[in-house]
């Protein structure tokens, strides 16, 4: 209980196409004890934290200009959907990752799908977890420690060494960059705008896959069946929290 | 009928939902969301899912009645009932949605029809039941009793 009234400062921002699957990830953040807002699109998230999105579609300015990009709410953690029109989960992503306002603020992708590619793309962009929908309350838990991270960093107080070594660090990761970029052009490189046709040949290609993964969560869900007893020390368990 | 009677007969409804594969542990998390400060949330979710559904049915039904069926387009609305239906743990719409999705890939006009049936089936059981399960809630609460908040598949 006294964990629940820490945990009410924790501010996340949960975005979602479907309206059912927002009233759903809002009541479980909230039965969570967290403070939520929904937003039902990339560029609303983009908004609400404070970034314009056409302030990145000309490269030659930079992405976020200090000023005017004052965020009015800490937001703590963005948990997106990946499939949505428009942007998707993956560009929201990207967009947080390369704003140096935002970049600090852990991202956590929701999907219906179960693509290890695009599990492993979203990881290496940044994303701090990958749920697969729909989320329940056991996933939540693990979004505890990313958030006590941003919190814990942001109430630290930066010494000017500190200051001194993540610049040495940055310079270090520059210079591994640059080798990297030299020996071999990375697959994860900078890729043109036009992302997503391929993204729909990889997501054709797999349909085969997914059905596959279909069924093996249909397996799962079926050992997750209310005909076994699992499911009753779980509640118990629950109850006594809330 | 007392308060007793009307609550084993909920209970015993709901459990021959689950038997019945009308409805899977998805629909449970939603149960446990639910509290006295959101007595509603499951209606409340399970209303949207329903206008969800009769819209994403007609936008179906429209988009496999043109000439030249675009079956990404088709793909995407079936898509996005699969993922809702999941969400609500409408377990047969949800199967039936995944049946779908593969002849859309192929672009099999025919078969698509006959799923879309299948789903559109699919989806008014599953409505029927859940809103029969909603009554039978409405009349225990208006005797004065509570909505048995744990469902027991041991018995």
């Amino acid at each position: 209980m006294g964990m629940a009234a820490a945990e009410s400062q924790f501010h996340v921002l949960a975005v979602d196409d479907s309206i059912i699957d927002r009233k759903l990830i809002e009541r479980l953040l909230r039965t969570s004890s967290y403070q939520v807002t929904t937003v039902d699109s990339g560029s609303k998230a983009l908004e609400f934290l404070g970034l314009r999105e056409n302030e990145n579609t000309n490269p030659s300015t930079p992405s976020v200009s200090p000023n005017n990009n004052h965020q009015e709410v800490e937001v703590n953690l963005v948990i997106t959907d990946y499939c949505m029109p428009g942007m998707t989960g993956y560009d929201l992503l990207k967009k947080i990752k390369e704003s140096s306002s935002l970049r600090n603020i852990p991202v956590v992708i929701m999907s219906s799908e179960n693509v290890p590619s695009r599990i492993s793309r979203c990881l290496e962009e940044g994303a701090e977890e990958f749920f697969l929908k729909p989320v329940r309350l056991s996933d939540l838990n693990k979004l505890k420690p990313h958030m006590k991270k941003t919190k814990s960093k942001e109430q630290r107080q930066v010494t000017a060494e500190e200051i001194e070594n993540s610049q040495v660090l940055q310079h270090q990761t520059q210079q591994i960059l640059q080798n990297d970029q030299q020996q071999a052009p990375k697959p994860q490189d900078p890729q043109p705008d036009s992302e997503s046709r391929p993204q729909q040949t990889i997501e054709q290609q797999q349909q085969s896959l997914q059905q596959a993964n279909n069924n093996k969560r249909k397996t799962m869900e079926q050992g997750l069946s209310p005909e076994t007893d699992r499911t009753r020390p779980r509640y118990s368990g629950i109850a006594t929290v809330v | 009928m007392d308060v007793g009677q009307m609550q084993r007969q909920w209970i015993d409804y709901a459990k021959s939902l689950f038997l019945e594969g009308f409805l899977d542990g998805q629909f449970l998390q939603l149960q446990q969301l639910q509290d006295d400060n959101n007595p509603d949330f499951v209606v409340e979710v399970v209303s949207l899912f329903f206008e969800d559904s009769e819209r994403l049915l007609k936008d179906l039904t429209f988009a496999l009645d043109q000439n030249g069926v675009d079956f990404k387009k088709v793909d995407a609305h079936v898509h996005q009932l699969k993922g809702s239906s999941s969400s609500i743990g409408a377990q047969r719409v949800k199967n039936a949605c995944i049946a779908f999705r593969n002849f859309c890939e192929e672009q099999n006009t025919d078969a698509c029809l006959r799923c879309l049936q299948q789903v559109k089936q699919e989806y008014c059981l599953v409505k029927n039941k859940l809103e029969t399960l909603f009554r039978l809630e409405q009349q225990i609460v208006a005797a004065g009793g509570s909505i048995p908040t744990e469902l027991s598949f041991s018995g």
